[in-house]
């Protein structure tokens, strides 16, 4: 028996998120008396599988070899599966990213193993298995019983604390190669958002909505999440104006996000917008009405106005940073 | 070409939830149901390209798993521009149940696109489209924000952590598909209304499927504390509270 979890790579990097998930997966192995295994796939930077070693994890399996380099859903869910099964697997942990969305559900088909995705904690219990998951768009939660002798969860991100724990585990290079013919996904242009904190990752963000009133003014608002390393965001009908580019949406229908702090600066507080970001620690609005429902969210509001409130903030972060 | 847009019937997105006094089910008294929003963009992108000849799309059928309740719902689609529905006539015990479902509709007519949305707004759950391409052997791809067709195949933009892929993969194929598809999803006109009457509902029944999971019980989140103001001539104060009481800068 065992609780595997698959870390995704950036570029042949871990990080934060990944170490997150390693950590849960340890603390759900212990749950279950029995060892965490962090598999990679895809090649690796020297010296960086180790890093999920800190993490309470037993075994690094590190699969590397031809035909990897693109991501091709089917030929990865097939190689998590294989581990799967080769480690006796009965739990699966991926994040509920992007990738963790595209490959989970393949493997829950592959292994017949019911899903609990965007999980939030540990399981509630392991017997029956019962898992704690967002639902209704943040409005709600679902505990949500998993019937398969072998389950599958996505954990939302920055929703468990890191936890460090070394138990000298040892990496395991496993080389797998694919056949050309089973790629089907063909990648023929990257755009990688360069230098940028990315919005998912970031632990503060700062977010413009209608209220900003023209594409003009966002200079205090970039300079306001540059001072405090946060990455910027808007609400939809900035995105959709092309005041702000697309990647910034949060929302139900744009990225949901969980940051430690989430600044919300004339943005009403529409349920879909809330959506997006009620996982949020704190947040913090600033809206000229004071009847605005994002101060229903919010746990510290200021009523103003956007253009006068935010040169006074950026002075008074500058003030705390030269501290 | 053959599109399929799977569509799933969820509470309007503006719906305050309640649920029942066990906090075992969603209270629907008063629930106004809606095509799930990306579902609703799926559909338009289908529409779109089947309106565009070159891209030998010739026909557009949504399919949904739910009882005849959903029947309002599933004629939106066709008043929107779906040719024709298919309604497996079965509860969506959980997204496992329905994808399994669905395979068999998607292998018994063959279609050569199959587009899912993201997630479904209630459940949130992101799975039935991955997991219907597992069920056929389809390639997969998930997070589109851009779908063409050439010659047979398809370009597909997608989003991946940190940025954006254009990538191609043959039909037939399951897209999942996020924000960015089309633009604004496209709305029924009273033509297009007159015309979901007499569009074609084929109803079939459900397989034999065990369903993997079940919900026991739902929960409201914590409510939040009642938010302290802050006067905006000293946001100093403000910058205070967060590094002091918070604790997060
Ligand atoms: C299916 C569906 C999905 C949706 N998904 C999303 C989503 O994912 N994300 C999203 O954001 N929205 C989404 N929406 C739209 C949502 O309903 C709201 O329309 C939107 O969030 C409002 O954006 P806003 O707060 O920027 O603008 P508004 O609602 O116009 O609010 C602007 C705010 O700015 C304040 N203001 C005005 N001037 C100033 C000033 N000088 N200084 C400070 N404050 C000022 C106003 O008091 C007001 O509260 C969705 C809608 C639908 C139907």
């Amino acid at each position: 028996m065992s609780v595997l979890v698959y870390t995704e790579n950036w570029d042949g990097k871990f990080k934060k998120l990944s170490f997150e998930l390693v950590s849960y997966a340890s603390k759900v192995a212990e749950m279950l008396n029995t060892k965490a295994i962090a598999l990679s796939v895809g090649k690796l930077e020297s010296g960086e599988a180790e890093k999920l070693g800190n993490y309470g994890v037993s075994k690094i399996i590190s699969a590397a070899g031809e035909g990897l380099n693109v991501l091709d859903n089917q030929v990865y869910a097939k190689i998590i599966a294989d581990f799967a099964v080769k480690e006796g697997a009965t739990v699966v942990v991926l994040a509920n990213n992007n990738v963790g969305k595209a490959l989970a559900p393949r493997l829950s088909v592959r292994l017949k193993a019911g899903i609990g995705a965007g999980v939030n904690k540990l399981p509630v219990s392991t017997e029956p298995f019962v898992v704690h998951k967002r639902a209704y768009s943040g409005n709600a939660f679902a505990h949500l019983q998993i019937n398969t002798p072998v389950r599958i969860i996505t954990l939302s991100q920055n929703s468990f604390e890191l936890i460090e724990k070394n138990m000298g585990a040892a990496v395991e290079n496993v080389n797998v190669s694919v056949d050309a013919s089973e790629v089907k996904t063909q990648v023929r242009e990257v755009q990688k958002q360069g230098g940028k904190i990315l919005l998912t990752d970031a632990e503060i963000v700062v977010s413009g909505g209608r209220g900003m009133k023209s594409p003009d003014n966002w200079g205090p608002l970039v300079e306001l999440a540059d001072l405090l390393g946060a990455a910027t965001a808007c609400s939809r009908p900035v995105s959709d104006e092309g005041w702000r580019g697309h990647e910034e949406h949060t929302g139900q229908t744009g990225k949901i996000i969980a940051p430690n702090l989430y600044f919300a600066i004339g943005i009403s507080g529409a349920t879909q917008h809330l959506a997006g970001v009620s996982s949020s620690k704190y947040i913090v609005a600033i809206n000229t009405d004071k009847d605005a429902p994002i101060f229903e969210a919010a746990q510290y509001g200021i009523v103003g106005d956007a253009q006068k409130v935010l040169p006074k903030l950026v002075e008074a972060v500058k003030e705390l940073k030269s501290k | 070409m053959k599109v399929l847009v799977c569509i799933s019937n969820v509470p309007d997105t503006t719906t305050k939830v309640k649920f029942t006094d066990d906090f075992e089910k969603l209270d629907t008294s008063n629930i106004q149901w809606v095509i799930n929003p990306w579902d609703e963009l799926s559909l338009t992108r289908a529409l779109e390209l089947k309106d565009d000849a070159s891209t030998g799309v010739k026909s557009v059928t949504v399919a949904h798993v739910g009882l005849a309740g959903a029947e309002p719902t599933i004629r939106k689609a066709l008043a929107i521009g779906a040719d024709d529905a298919i309604r497996i006539n079965a509860e969506p015990h959980d997204a496992y149940y329905v994808a399994a479902q669905l395979a068999e509709v998607v292998k018994a007519e063959s279609f050569d696109i199959v587009l899912c949305g993201i997630e479904s707004s209630d459940h949130n759950g992101s799975t039935v489209g991955g997991m219907l391409s597992e069920f056929l052997g389809y390639p997969s791809v998930s997070a589109v924000s851009g779908l063409k067709i050439e010659n047979n195949t398809l370009v597909i933009n997608r989003e991946i952590d940190g940025g954006k892929e254009t990538v191609t993969v043959p039909a037939p194929v399951v897209a999942i598909v996020q924000k960015g598809i089309a633009k604004e999803p496209r709305i029924a006109a009273m033509r297009g209304i007159m015309m979901a009457r007499t569009k074609p509902v084929k109803v079939v029944e459900p397989v034999a499927v065990d369903a993997l999971t079940g919900i026991i019980s739902f929960e409201m989140p914590e409510p939040r504390a009642a938010c302290k103001f802050v006067d905006a001539e000293d946001p100093k104060q403000l910058i205070g509270l967060l590094q002091n009481e918070a604790k997060v800068l």
